[in-house]
């Protein structure tokens, strides 16, 4: 067989087992970012996927019970309770008023179970103006995520 | 004292524009001092840029908190490396932080070519000044260090900052960042001399033997800002575990593969003419993804653990990006005719066929981990929806390719050029690979099933196996000839030809890291409630819960259990994990104990206390077999890393194909 032709078909060989591992990867693993307010939105579609909600830690929601966390996602108006089940050391980032990620899936009563939790550090590490410990300004211009 | 540094960085840009000019006119219109004057704008802006970065440092030491960026990252209680580490704290100062690096690099880079290449000097300079100029904008206009607090609104005094997130306040802080950025800002380096010498239409590979130590010297920065970073997460909570495959992490490690590929490929032009189109797209690709990571982790595109500020300089990156992939494009392509192959793939069994899949499959993992790392941009531009993919996702590809590539890390180095015979194959393989296949039998009596283990497993030690053969040949010959022994020989041996036993080094550096990976498949974990005098098992080991403490001081409130270890019924050792709220941020940390060893490490975490009234500590305790030799591979490599760039006590001779010129008629055979 010609060099080449052996090449060829050694490369597509691995190339298709990879781009197969692959799709199969992101079937499994596929994870619908939405935030607390979209989910609301999403209607019975919501109990099916994967999800990552995304919203702010209600203060003082934050529970521990043994092994499972419970607490509160809100954005502005809606509020999504949370019960953390893994095993996975809870971030440090993740307090009140943090902004948090949760994955999952969403339960029949409405509580989001979630496998894994993420949570962003404060954005530039700074405190909101107004709230205890910041200086009081506002850079001009510069959009505030936290 | 801001303005002064303001105008520092203003002036740097001017003069950045100035050197692109200047080294391009000069060139063009053959007027050797206009270029001589752009080279010296070149130190200037290195003077220029220390300037600014000295008086940001001052301020952030000092507390000058009239500046908003000192206001934000540094405050009166934080120990001094953290003021100082500060400056790569936030975005404005680690922009500043990559300029001053990349005007260090340009001013060495034409420091030591100034009687050098000097056709080629121009284009280079020019290269590294337009990605100059492009950062210097950058922190000139929209992110500006130097900015002042609240300008306009009568606030002149501002007695305190935030300082660094606590998080933030651990060793690593002091190198992580810059040791990154060292690698980052390097590739620029070789990418410019590989456009130099195809803009100067230069047949030879006078480009890469120039680079090969930039080139090393830039991978062995990034290796360790990687693996520091790894270190970092592993140690301090919030980060998940040494690799999460989180979008920056995946940033810093695209980089770091094609470089990985491209030092590999260029070997084969080297030795054999072949791949050289191949290796400009890919120090092309590898220069691109260092400004893509930039862009990445520094705009907020993609959601991360690691999330900076969201700004609005992206679109600046996206430019930058499209600017120069277009220009790169049409450069190589117009090019082709003095990038065309000397020899040809005559086997599937040869050490080019190596190179080539190794290639491929480091291609394969970075386009694999690209992809994963900007789906949800993509899935949200194609169907509106922001879908993510997650660590099994990188796993399921990455395992098989790493594992393939642990294979041909032992089979490449020793399968001969151009064809192997089956007899050349055994002989350098049979012990290896018996070593390896009874490894695998091994495990698998003593239960072991973990399909992917036993094949790492077994592929690490066959590997290691070629490894120690071609030490104890070459320093057997040695020492039988000089009357040495056998480590003397092997240090010899290595000397001779650094690169290839320095290479061999990094190779063994690779297997530790893989054993180290492999061990996370045996991992185990426990989350128990307990009180003081509890007892609880995990792994092999009983943890008994001696005390419970608690306490504060200036900086923060703590909570302490303190937990002895016992191994078949006698006490090893203590550990204390500890949970601290900072009083000034209001942030938790946790403080995890970890008890380290080459055989497994024991990583107790204390999360917190119960609180439905029974006031019992939550304590998570896990087994992570083999992850210490993740820790060994890292320092394997850069030792491997530091012998390669030792020149060689022998200079190689070997045949080469070289091109030297081109004839402008076909010649007639005669008949």
């Amino acid at each position: 067989m010609n060099t080449y032709l052996k090449f060829g078909s050694l490369i597509a060989l691995i190339i298709g087992t990879l781009v197969w591992l692959a799709v199969g990867g992101v079937n499994e693993t596929k994870t619908y970012y939405k935030t607390v307010a979209e989910l609301d939105q999403m209607g019975p579609g919501a109990k099916t996927k994967r999800l990552r909600v995304a919203g702010d830690v209600e203060p003082g929601s934050i529970n521990r019970r043994g092994k499972e966390v419970e607490f509160v996602l809100t954005q502005e108006t809606q509020k999504l309770k949370v019960i953390y089940d893994g095993a996975e050391p809870l971030p440090d980032t993740f307090r009140d008023r943090a902004q948090a990620v949760a994955d999952g899936k969403l339960g029949d009563d409405g509580v989001f179970r979630a496998s894994r939790i993420q949570a962003k550090c404060a954005s530039k590490y700074e405190a909101k103006p107004g709230q205890q410990g910041a200086p009081v300004y506002q850079k001009e211009g510069e959009r505030r995520s936290s | 004292m801001e303005n002064l540094g303001a105008i520092s960085i203003l002036l740097a840009l001017c003069l950045s524009l100035y050197a692109v000019l200047g080294s391009i006119i000069g060139k063009w219109k053959k007027r050797p001092l206009l270029v001589l004057s752009a080279e010296r704008a070149v130190y200037t802006i290195w003077f220029l840029l220390t300037a600014a970065s000295a008086l940001l440092v001052y301020a952030l030491i000092t507390g000058d908190f009239r500046l908003s960026y000192v206001a934000g990252h540094s405050n009166r209680a934080m120990p001094l490396v953290y003021k100082f580490a500060a400056w790569w704290g936030g975005m404005e100062g680690s922009l500043l932080l990559w300029c001053w690096i990349l005007s260090s690099y340009s001013a060495v880079v034409v420091f030591t070519n100034r009687r050098r290449f000097r056709d080629m000097m121009p284009y280079v300079t020019a290269i590294l000044m337009s990605v100059q100029f492009f950062f210097l904008f950058l922190i000139s206009f929209p992110e500006s260090p130097f900015q002042v607090l609240a300008v306009g609104r009568g606030i002149t005094e501002v007695p305190d900052g935030n300082g660094l997130n606590p998080l933030l306040q651990y060793w690593t802080m002091a190198i992580h960042p810059p040791m990154l950025y060292l690698g980052y800002v390097g590739f620029v380096v070789p990418f410019a001399f590989a456009m130099g010498s195809l803009l100067t239409r230069q047949p030879g590979d006078a480009w890469i033997h120039t680079t090969r130590k930039w080139t090393i010297v830039t991978w062995g920065f990034q290796t360790t800002g990687v693996l520091l970073g790894a270190g970092w997460a592993y140690a301090v909570l919030g980060w998940g575990g040494y690799w999460g495959w989180d979008p920056v992490e995946n940033a810093s490690l695209l980089p770091w593969i094609t470089a990985t590929a491209f030092l590999h490929s260029v070997m084969m032009q080297e030795k054999k003419g072949m791949m050289k189109v191949w290796n400009m797209v890919l120090i092309s690709t590898t220069f691109f993804l260092c400004i893509f990571g930039t862009f990445l982790t520094r705009s907020g595109i993609v959601g991360s653990v690691h999330a900076f500020a969201q700004s609005p300089i992206g679109k600046y990156f996206v430019a930058f990006l499209a600017v120069g992939i277009a220009l790169t494009v049409y450069l190589i392509l117009d090019r082709l005719e003095y990038l065309k192959s000397e020899s040809r793939l005559e086997s599937v069994v040869s050490r080019e066929s190596s190179f080539l899949f190794n290639n491929l499959i480091l291609l394969a993992s970075c386009f694999a981990v690209l992809w994963g790392t900007i789906f949800p941009v993509i899935s949200e531009a194609v169907t509106g929806e922001k879908i993510s993919v997650d660590a099994p996702f990188y796993n399921r590809v990455n395992v098989p390719i790493g594992l393939f590539l642990l294979f041909l890390t032992g089979v490449g180095p020793l399968i001969a050029w151009r064809r192997s015979s089956v007899e050349s194959l055994k002989r350098a393989f049979l012990i290896p690979g018996v070593a390896g296949l009874v490894t695998i039998a091994v495990l698998i009596a003593a239960g072991v099933r973990h399909f992917y283990a036993l094949i790492s497993f077994g592929l690490c030690v066959f590997v290691t196996a070629t490894i120690l053969i071609e030490f104890w040949k070459g320093a057997r010959a040695i020492a039988a000839k000089s009357a040495r022994n056998l480590v003397a020989a092997a240090v010899e041996l290595t000397h001779r030809n650094t690169r290839r036993y320095g290479g061999y080094i990094v190779h063994m550096g690779m297997v530790f890291l893989f054993i180290g990976f492999t061990g996370a498949a045996f991992n185990k974990d426990a989350t128990t409630e307990v009180r003081i005098g509890d007892k609880f098992p995990i792994g092999r080991y009983e943890l008994k819960i001696r005390d419970l403490l608690d306490g504060d001081n200036d900086n923060y409130t703590w909570r302490r259990a303190v937990i002895d270890i016992y191994n078949g019924g006698s006490q090893i050792g203590t550990l204390e994990p500890e949970q601290r709220l900072y009083k000034a941020s209001r942030q938790p940390t946790s403080e995890v104990a970890i008890r380290r060893r080459l055989n497994e490490d024991l990583y107790l975490n204390f999360a917190g206390v119960t609180q439905d009234g029974r006031n019992m500590a939550i304590i998570q305790s896990y087994v992570f077999p083999l992850v210490s030799w993740i820790w060994v591979g890292f320092a394997t490599l850069l030792l491997g890393t530091g012998i390669c760039l030792v020149p060689p006590k022998v200079k190689m001779q070997y045949a080469r194909t070289e091109v030297v010129g081109y004839v402008e008629k076909p010649v007639q055979a005669p008949k």
